[in-house]
């Protein structure tokens, strides 16, 4: 189905009656040349870039609930390319460059707004380590800005900026960044992945991986056996146990991290702006509500609903930066299940001693964004056997080796600590 | 979520920092090798439903606390001193 302004205007004028779904609810086939396990937005791009990166059409996405029902659909939609350490730089970069032209390829309006991304500061090391970052982000070719006091005054005039304990000294800005339709971004790849032949099959769970000799066969469903080729779980928050199926224990802890959403205000808050103390992030959303979020609740976890502990600190976090949103009511809070590796970076990798079985995980609470770059580096993977320049640091065997890791948050390679 | 911690009764989970998998209970060998070290530093079963966790009591008594719960619900099934349980598994 196509959107244009007369068609907008007709369904207007008749009740809005004549409008179809947007891809093909597909019934499964007994084989595949590849299989997806994940209608996520990382499957979904990864299924939608094989079609037309690689020409790979006898493919499906296996979905267990609906296309866009887990995080993708759960997020808090920043979209940045403010990445430090090498691995993650140019991975970043090459995602927010396919989010420039995203819309334009799809022909669907992911609503993606570069509003611009202040990252705040409140000491002079914490202004080091930033003009830091912003370097790094200029080398890679991106944009950053590192605003004094005055300067961060200007955009965002209602700040607390004499908070007696967390005085704001300047912020990181990042021009390019911004946010996007989540929700959209999966039915805008969902939609080219089906044109292009591939079939979005929902509603059918992955209970087991077929492996004969050390060799993919295919998947086993709740609705029925489907062969295939070759295999990518793209599961997020449930790798552990999609891996388990193959037999491989992974270094992920899947954990809940909460976000909030406040009732429909006029607008306020034009920009993404983040607390470089106690960990609190928002941005205004087109229908006027206020999203944001923070930490983690930092415990292993598969309810997507977080605990009370970790509201009261974010909105007290919240209330500490910008008092002027103290009397907006919440409306919504809700959790996703996020894929924890020790690093905090990412999986795009061929799962060893398994042929034909494919990986892509480990986004933790940051892989919205990553969602362009993510499908195209695994469906380059999975097509020609071979990582993509801009992915190939995110091996799964970095953990065992040493060599590798990309500790972006400096906290040290171990569980817990991002 | 409220966590029973086995000198001081039942908490808020605030009291606890949390120190994850209870896997540090089964610390291999020295020169086990870095199949078996990357095992237990950084794999993990992960599961969707009961887990064992190490927390520490640290706004209380400060003992480390095995914690039995459950990760879909958040129910705490069991709590038990981690130098219990260590003294009883070796
Ligand atoms: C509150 C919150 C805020 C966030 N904010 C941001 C942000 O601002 N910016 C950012 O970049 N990232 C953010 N993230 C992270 C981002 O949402 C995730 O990293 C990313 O969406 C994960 O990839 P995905 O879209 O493929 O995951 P999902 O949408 O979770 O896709 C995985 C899919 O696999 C399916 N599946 C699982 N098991 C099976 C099975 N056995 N068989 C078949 N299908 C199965 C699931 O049903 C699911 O649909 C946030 C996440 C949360 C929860
Ligand atoms: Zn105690």
């Amino acid at each position: 189905m196509r959107f244009s302004g007369l068609k907008v205007l007709t369904e207007g004028l008749r009740g809005n009656k004549g409008w179809q779904a947007h891809w093909r609810d597909a019934q499964p086939k007994a084989e595949y040349d590849m299989i997806i396990i994940g209608g996520g937005g990382h499957g979904l791009s990864t299924a939608y870039y094989l079609a037309k990166n690689h020409g790979m059409t006898n493919i499906a996405v296996v979905e267990k609930g609906y296309l866009g029902g887990g995080n993708v659909g759960r997020n808090t939609t920043i979209v940045r390319a403010n990445y430090f350490l090498p691995g993650n730089s140019e991975f970043y970069s090459h995602s927010l460059k396919l989010w420039e032209g995203l819309e334009e390829d799809l022909n669907y309006n992911v609503m993606h707004s570069q509003r611009g991304l202040i990252n705040l500061f409140h000491s002079d090391g914490q202004r080091d380590a930033f003009a830091r970052r912003g370097n790094a982000m200029i080398n890679q070719g991106d944009d950053a800005i590192l605003l004094d006091r005055e300067g961060v005054r200007k955009k965002l005039p209602y700040l607390d900026f004499d908070n007696g304990r967390f005085p704001i000294y300047g912020g990181l800005y990042h021009p390019r960044g911004g946010t996007a339709r989540h929700d959209a971004v999966a039915w805008g790849y969902a939609r080219g992945a089906s044109d292009r032949g591939v079939d979005l099959i929902q509603n059918c769970e992955v209970t087991g991986i077929d492996i004969e000799g050390g060799v993919v066969q295919g998947v086993q469903t709740s609705r029925g056996p489907i062969r295939a080729k070759k295999v990518g779980i793209v599961v997020a928050g449930r790798s552990g146990q999609v891996a388990a199926m193959a037999g491989r224990r992974l270094p992920i802890e899947s954990h809940v991290l909460q976000a909030f959403v406040t009732e429909g205000l006029k607008p306020v808050i034009d920009h993404v702006i983040s607390f470089g103390m106690g960990h609190f992030y928002i941005s205004q959303s087109d229908k006027g509500g206020l999203v944001f979020g923070g930490d983690l609740d930092f415990y292993a976890s598969y309810a997507s609903r977080g605990n009370l502990p970790m509201k009261e600190h974010v909105m007290e976090a919240g209330m500490t930066l910008m008092p002027m949103i103290g009397k907006a009511k919440v409306l919504r809070s809700w959790g996703g299940i996020m894929d924890m590796t020790p690093d905090g970076s990412p999986i795009i990798d061929k799962m060893d001693g398994i042929d034909g079985l494919y990986i892509d995980c480990g986004w933790n609470y940051g892989g919205f964004k990553a969602v362009p770059a993510s499908g195209w580096s695994m469906a380059h993977l999975m097509a020609t056997d071979t990582p993509h320049e801009v992915a190939k640091g995110f091996r799964l065997d970095r953990f065992r080796t040493g060599v590798g890791i990309i500790d972006e948050e400096g906290t040290g390679s171990q569980h817990n600590l991002h | 979520m409220r966590i029973t911690c086995p000198l001081c009764g039942e908490r808020d989970r605030r009291e606890f920092y949390y120190v994850g998998d209870a896997v540090a209970l089964n610390r291999p060998d020295p020169d086990a090798g870095d199949v078996v070290w990357d095992d237990y530093v950084h794999n993990r079963d992960n599961p969707a439903g009961v887990t064992r966790d190490l927390w520490y009591h640290e706004s209380g008594c400060a003992s480390w606390i095995v914690v039995t719960r459950n990760t879909i619900t958040h129910e705490v099934l069991e709590t038990a001193l981690a130098s219990d349980v260590k003294e009883a598994t070796s």
